[in-house]
């Protein structure tokens, strides 16, 4: 049984958690992901790590509400526990040691995966922008926490309510357009996004890694179903991710995968909804 | 004077058409009558061929002949002394490749029912309640052991028992491996494996779920808290795929994940919450026993046609027979000399149908079996929404990536001396981990004579 030791919401639908979990916190890195399941009928769902604290022996996941487990997750207090919290799991974050100028682009609740990112950069000294995206002002997340580790900080939303209108893409072009060099740019958010934030560097030639989150079942390399085309060859998110060389990855692929449950998903929703009616 | 009869008492099992679509065992099991009827059927041979034939040399005459005088408890004192998982081998163990395969009277007519004898008197105990575990007294000496499946576990009871202060590391929810996630519960009822697992506890073996060692902890950082040697049953977990087009669309998955999604998660169930794939038409590739059983469970699933698709013919299939048997009953077309070409999607991303070709047998290969080869121009489309393909698995290599000093051959099997001892001293390995993907009772003789092994090591240090 792992404990929630601290709860709060970071906007209507994203909360975060630090989990009770001294052997993960121990060990965890910048990238890589932990499984819960919440109680016996549950499934297994990966979240990426967000932050840990090896002292405490805490493990922070930020989520957002998208179906069941996740709203189940949200329910519970600090006190509860959870039957299963299994990790850390993936290769860790690798950036090029040559690396003095970064990048780290987050999307929406993304932007919980690219903080712990842009802090381990930024603590070892490296040249660190953070350009965060979302939909609009109220649901922007973690932004004093992003301004504490970063050299530069940009907020965009796609309606202009805050920070600069636009798309984290507009952002980011204008930025290497003037002048400003990046050695590699980290982005992590949902799938169009990374996509289209390859389709910028690309053109520039800027190493970009993104964090992949395929459907998965056990996260040790047992089942296949989080595999994905990279460079041609298949990958298994779980053991050889989640972070990939963004300009090999096939995100068509990846989309149309993840909606594979789709149906059973919008089903277990309408369930919910009627229940809670 | 022995029951001369040339068949085996028949099993009792559910009728095909009812079992086809639930998931509640197939077979029933023997009642007392059948087993001391069956019993009588063991001629009590002098030379013992059954006993060679099993792994983890269960005296089976033994057994059988407490069953002929009715004494139950002691015929499962006798399984129990060599065999900690009787239950689970009495329903999946090969038994027509070993012990049942050495029988005497299976020269002329059917050998003697050995495995379902052995399940009868395995559930006789578990109903029973008989515990054969008291908890010896504790040796000073502490073993870890990473992987509870078969070979783990078995390697666990032993080293308990003699007294050692053993802790399994699990990296899954719950401790059980292939008999929780893959095999089935129609085949093999969950609710049996943890009873096992329970009378393994109450020996004093200490389970740890959710741990998936390589990444939480070493197999160094296990030496540094003092257990004085490792046993390695982590096995072969890692699906293969056929590397054909098409094989990332929607409905295309690897038997573990199908098996996973239903049998450890419960997705058949509707109080659970892991989703499985709803199919009208299903192919599975392969034709082991982890085909049939996620062709059956398909079946179960509510699938109108499930097709097994085999490039060799039925002689070659490495299934169970009675796996074989039972899925023709529930209705498993059998599409065999058959090979997938590629699998065709529709405009969404799912599969649609797979391109298949037919196969001939020509010469034998490597393995002694006629090679299928292509006949040219044979293909046709096979209309399915579903693939599952079951054809291997590889050993999982987080071990031996994270850990120094460990060798894999080219397949990524961990590489152990005639005692079961990795290249690392006091790091020992069995099971599919050492062999690639093989049986439950395999996995356990190897978790067995590990389990020795290490008792060596430790008492000669």
């Amino acid at each position: 049984m792992f404990k929630i030791v601290h709860k709060r919401f970071l906007n209507e639908s994203v909360c975060l958690m630090d989990i009770q979990a001294p052997f993960i916190a121990k060990k965890a890195q910048p990238g890589q992901f932990i499984i819960f399941r919440i109680d016996e009928m549950g499934e297994r769902i990966p979240l990426t790590i967000a932050d840990y604290d090896r002292e405490m022996g805490t493990v922070t996941i930020i989520y957002q509400i998208v179906g069941k487990s996740t709203k189940h997750l949200s329910e519970l207090n600090e006190g509860d526990t959870i039957l299963d919290f299994v990790g850390p799991l993936g290769v860790p974050t690798h950036v090029d040691e040559e690396a003095k100028s970064v990048c780290v682009i987050g999307g929406g609740v993304g932007c919980a995966i690219a903080y712990p990112q842009a802090k381990s950069l930024f603590n070892k000294g490296l040249d660190v922008t953070v350009i965060a995206g979302f939909r609009n002002k109220d649901i922007v997340i973690l932004e004093d926490e992003f301004k504490a580790v970063s050299s530069k900080f940009i907020i965009t939303t796609d309606d202009g309510s805050y920070g600069v209108k636009g798309f984290v893409t507009t952002a980011l072009q204008e930025l290497i357009e003037s002048g400003k060099k990046f050695d590699e740019v980290i982005a992590i958010g949902p799938v169009p996004m990374m996509k289209f934030v390859c389709d910028v560097t690309k053109k520039y030639d800027i190493k970009t890694t993104v964090s992949l989150n395929p459907i998965m079942i056990d996260g040790t390399g047992m089942c296949g179903g989080c595999r994905v085309t990279v460079d041609g060859q298949i990958k298994y998110a779980c053991v050889d991710g989640p972070d990939f060389d963004g300009h090999k990855v096939n995100f068509e692929e990846l989309t149309k995968r993840n909606s594979t449950y789709r149906e059973q998903e919008h089903d277990c929703r309408m369930l919910n909804q009627a229940k809670n009616i | 004077m022995a029951n001369m009869s040339l068949k085996k008492v028949p099993m009792p099992e559910q009728k095909p058409e009812v079992r086809a679509r639930n998931f509640e065992e197939v077979t029933l099991g023997y009642s007392k009558a059948m087993a001391e009827e069956e019993a009588g059927r063991c001629l009590n041979c002098k030379n013992k061929p059954c006993v060679n034939g099993c792994p983890v040399g269960v005296r089976i005459p033994e057994f059988i002949e407490k069953i002929k005088e009715g004494n139950l408890d002691e015929a499962y004192d006798v399984i129990k002394s060599t065999n900690g998982l009787p239950a689970v081998c009495g329903r999946v163990c090969p038994q027509e490749h070993q012990c049942e395969g050495k029988c005497v009277r299976g020269i002329k007519g059917e050998p003697v029912g050995i495995g379902r004898l052995e399940r009868f008197v395995a559930d006789y105990a578990m109903e029973k309640g008989k515990s054969n575990s008291d908890k010896p007294a504790h040796n000073g000496h502490k073993v870890a052991v990473v992987g509870a499946g078969p070979a783990g576990l078995t390697c666990a009871g032993d080293l308990a028992r003699k007294g050692y202060s053993v802790t399994v590391f699990e990296a899954f929810h719950v401790a059980g491996g292939v008999l929780m996630y893959g095999i089935p519960e129609f085949r093999l009822p969950k609710s049996i494996v943890q009873k096992e697992i329970t009378s393994l506890k109450e020996l004093g073996v200490e389970i740890m779920t959710d741990m998936v060692i390589g990444k939480v902890l070493s197999l160094d950082e296990i030496m540094d808290m003092g257990y004085e040697a490792i046993f390695v049953g982590s096995g072969a977990g890692l699906p293969n795929f056929m590397g054909i087009e098409g094989e990332s669309l929607i409905g295309v998955c690897s038997a573990n994940e199908y098996l996973t999604r239903i049998n450890l998660m419960k997705g058949y169930l509707d109080e659970y919450d892991t989703p499985v794939l709803k199919s009208k038409s299903v192919a599975v590739v392969g034709g082991g026993n982890v085909a049939m059983d996620a062709a059956r469970s398909a079946m179960r699933m509510g699938a109108e046609h499930v097709y097994i698709v085999y490039r060799r013919s039925e002689d070659e299939l490495p299934a169970r027979k009675e796996e074989v048997h039972h899925a023709k009953d529930e209705g498993i077309e059998f599409m065999l000399l058959t090979n997938p070409v590629k699998i065709n999607s529709d405009e969404n991303g799912r599969a649609k149908s797979m391109e298949c070709v037919k196969m001939e047998l020509g010469e034998p290969d490597a393995s002694g079996r006629r090679r299928p080869v292509e006949i040219k121009g044979s293909n046709f489309d096979l209309e399915v929404d579903t693939v599952i393909m079951s054809i291997g698995t590889s050993p999982n290599p987080l071990i031996r990536k994270t850990t120094t000093g460990i060798e894999a051959n080219k397949r990524g099997c961990l590489v152990v001396d005639e005692d079961m001892m990795t290249t690392r001293e006091g790091i020992y390995a069995g099971g599919d981990a050492v062999t690639g993907a093989a049986t439950v009772i395999l996995a356990m003789g190897a978790g067995k004579k590990a389990a020795a092994s290490i008792d060596t090591y430790i008492t000669s240090k």
